[in-house]
């Protein structure tokens, strides 16, 4: 009897499979809860997902040279850069095809800018060339090799032809060479000239001062939140406006106002002159660099350091200090021992915050750092909206996203990420 | 009872409709006093003239490519007339983002009959763009921290010993490498010949690694007023027009240094895409604002220059203070002895590759 029974699947009470039945609960159940995610999920995927790949993407596109100059790359596949002669005839007519039908298309001058930032002097090559095109008769008209050299003698430089086949492909490393300091020459991969080396200087400079400012808020946050987390509850509502009312300040006064405080003439030099701590004609540079930044930034940031601080000391119970000191450790003991441990989750969440948007600040480095307080988010924005190298821009970013990402990992394997909470 | 609510659901419904069936107009300026002189000298008037005609503004003008290319690409554009500096308007014309204008049917002849691109002359450096005025970058000092022998050349931003005291400079190589091969001694013609050249380029910032330690850089046009009357910097760099209103608004120790000034081009592009609809009053609007009257109105707000050569004459008092406004532009003569000429098609190839040498020579 129960050998028949065991030998076939086991059934639910309509009859079917078991398991099936379970996978079927188990499949609506599922579906349901992601019908409830749905909206937030597709607002994510809209709105966060889609931006950073399509920045991924643009930081590697070059569909535009292909795209212009289909006859010209084709042509060029058969040249020999390395010979050290101008491409022949052909090449020439390619592009003159090719140019037609751009002028007519009003995109040549787009792709000028685009080789532009590969070559200096593109840009207006294709400009002015592009107004003469506009009067040949691409049947009747050659050769064209004179024709182009005689529109604009730069069209005899190797280096304009050597670039054309450099990035004629779908795809480009530029970007990302320039973001870090190299290019690709004729030679290779190699390293800029020394005197346009930007990027490297700039990141190592993002990490360094995010951590020191870090380190200044969690050495001047911690005491805070210890206080407001100790004192009876209506005084340290009270405190807490004081933590507030910066916070809810606008960024630009804040900034400005430490504009105001630091300057050569300003009010804290002023008092220290008056002092006479210091004297009239060497007042102190306090601004319009690193330390401008440094000090500026941690004020700002100093309440995401100290609101999740004090919402994890909050949970800490005070008896545990006076059972600590009961047992007859000393003060410096009972907190190092048995306070700071548990304090720890909040220190790694205001600190990861903190850190984080300390990366990403380029307001307040822009407005009080100078030459040499200054972050890679400056540069990033710089190029976003001034000189609209968008593709640089791009992969700029990714290396800074790519560092954040590296830097979580790591913090996951010392400290671990459970180890962190914001109350 | 009931009837005075009908009333006024009546005349609700009215009024929202009176609202839809005006026409709203998207300008993008630069803010402040500029924006402001051209509300009173251009909008002002239209609107009363056109009542069915509603103009918004919008203080984009310095992120104007970026945004207009973003729009393009997101084909959503909100925007419908936009100021942009002469160097902006080439690369929006270049990237098919603006919209070539017809000078001789598309914008007003002057009063009497010079056609309109013959009137605004070299100004209008290419098909899409409608210059407003021209402003120079240009210098300022502290009067009373020069001592008695004020500055009287641009090379003397590059004298410490004969004016200590720290300088403020524009954070961008524009004017700056100008100046600098200038006061090295590079005639004005060669500047640019100079400047192609990597030793040139160097040479422009040996000349100012001299002064480099007491520089503050500026990003925004208002910085230099303030260090100046807060007496951070002794001399410095800004658009003229915010240097008159810190000495002739505001009454600050402060006085201008001409030498050198760098002439810009400030003028309007219409978006291309716009829909018929407001791309004819788009039009009408351009042809008004443009027209001889309005751009030498401009001028009683501010001092820069109109673009075109019939305004000048008509150039009056300034409305609030009644100065005179010929002596306080950058295009009057006794001002324009000795004029930085910018070139924009140079800095258009060589901006970036420049700029990246610069911020190296700035992080050193």
């Amino acid at each position: 009897m129960s050998e028949t029974t065991h030998s076939g699947p086991m059934l639910a009470a309509d009859g079917m499979p078991l398991k099936r039945s379970l996978a079927r609960a188990l499949r609506r159940q599922k579906l349901r809860a992601l019908a409830l995610v749905a909206p937030l999920l597709i607002f994510v995927l809209l709105t966060f997902v889609t931006p950073i790949v399509s920045m991924l993407w643009r930081s590697v596109e070059n569909q535009i040279v292909p795209e212009t100059l289909p006859n010209t790359i084709v042509a060029l596949q058969n040249w020999d850069p390395t010979a050290g002669e101008l491409p022949g005839e052909d090449v020439y007519a390619a592009f003159a095809t090719d140019l037609v039908a751009a002028v007519d298309a009003k995109i040549h001058t787009k792709l000028g800018t685009r080789l532009n930032y590969e070559m200096p002097g593109i840009s207006s090559l294709f400009r002015s060339t592009g107004r003469d095109v506009k009067k040949w008769n691409l049947e009747t008209d050659g050769p064209f090799k004179e024709k182009f050299i005689e529109s604009d003698k730069d069209w005899g430089d190797i280096d304009v032809w050597k670039t054309f086949k450099r990035y004629s492909g779908n795809y480009t490393s530029g970007y990302f060479l320039n973001a870090v300091d190299m290019e690709n020459t004729a030679t290779g991969v190699q390293l800029r000239p020394e005197d346009q080396r930007i990027y490297a200087t700039l990141f190592i400079r993002t990490m360094w001062m995010s951590l020191l400012i870090t380190g200044s808020c969690l050495l001047l946050g911690y005491p805070v939140a210890w206080i407001l987390a100790n004192l009876r509850a209506s005084t340290a509502n009270v405190l807490m406006i004081l933590v507030l009312l910066p916070f809810w300040t606008s960024l630009l006064v804040r900034t400005s106002a430490w504009k105001v405080l630091l300057q050569q003439q300003g009010v804290i030099n002023d008092l220290l002159v008056w002092v006479g701590l210091v004297d009239d004609g060497n007042r102190l540079v306090m601004i319009n660099n690193q330390f401008g930044t440094i000090i500026a930034m941690t004020h700002i940031l100093l309440p995401f350091m100290i609101l999740p601080l004090y919402s994890v000391m909050k949970t800490v119970p005070p008896s545990y200090l006076r059972a600590a000191k009961s047992l007859g450790a000393t003060n410096w003991t009972a907190f190092w021992r048995v306070y700071f441990p548990q304090s720890v989750p909040g220190i790694g969440a205001g600190s990861i915050l903190v850190f984080i948007l300390a990366i990403g600040y380029y307001i307040t480095p822009e407005l009080v750092g100078g030459t040499q307080g200054v972050f890679i988010s400056n540069r990033i924005a710089f190029h976003i909206s001034t000189s609209l190298n968008w593709g640089l821009a791009a992969a700029l970013g990714t290396i800074l996203l790519a560092a954040v990402l590296l830097l979580y990992y790591v913090y996951d394997k010392i400290v671990g990420i459970d180890n962190v909470k914001l109350g | 009872m009931k009837t005075t609510h009908l009333l006024l659901a009546a005349s609700a419904l009215a009024m929202s409709a009176g609202a839809a069936s005006a026409l709203d107009l998207t300008l993008v300026s630069w803010g402040g006093a500029y924006q402001q002189s051209q509300l009173k000298a251009y909008a002002e008037p239209y609107m009363a003239m056109h009542p069915d005609v509603n103009i918004i503004w919008d203080e984009s003008s310095a992120e104007a490519v970026a945004k207009l290319r973003a729009m393009n690409e997101a084909g959503n554009l909100t925007w419908d007339l936009v100021d942009v500096t002469v160097s902006d308007s080439m690369r929006l014309c270049d990237e098919g983002l603006a919209r070539p204008i017809d000078g001789a049917t598309e914008l007003a002849p002057a009063p009497d009959g010079t056609s309109a691109d013959d009137d605004f002359g070299a100004t209008r450096v290419n098909e899409c763009f409608v210059p407003q005025i021209v402003y120079s970058t240009t210098f300022g000092y502290r009067t009373d921290l020069v001592g008695d022998t004020p500055p009287t050349s641009v090379c003397d931003v590059f004298d410490l010993a004969k004016y200590p005291g720290k300088r403020s400079l524009q954070k961008r190589p524009i004017d700056n490498v100008e100046w600098a091969l200038y006061c090295d001694g590079v005639a004005n013609d060669d500047i640019y010949d100079v400047l192609s050249t990597d030793e040139g380029v160097a040479r422009a910032f040996a000349k100012l690694d001299t002064i480099k330690d007491q520089v503050v850089w500026w990003t925004a046009g208002a910085e230099t007023p303030q260090l100046l009357a807060d007496g951070e910097v002794v001399m410095g760099s800004t658009f003229n027009g915010r240097l008159f209103s810190a000495i002739a608004e505001q009454n600050q120790p402060i006085a201008m240094l001409w030498d050198r000034q760098s002439f810009d081009i400030d003028g309007w592009i219409v978006p291309a895409g716009l829909s018929a609809e407001k791309e004819a009053a788009v039009m009408d609007f351009l042809m008004f604002a443009t027209d001889t009257q309005r751009l030498a109105d401009q001028a009683k707000y501010i001092s820069y220059g109109p673009a075109r050569a019939s305004s000048a004459p008509l150039v009056g008092k300034h409305e609030v203070l009644g100065i005179d406004m010929a002596p306080h532009m950058p295009t009057d003569p006794a001002n324009a002895t000795n004029v930085q000429i910018y070139d924009y098609g140079w800095w258009a190839d060589h901006r970036d590759d420049i700029d990246a040498k610069f911020q190296a020579w700035l992080a050193q």
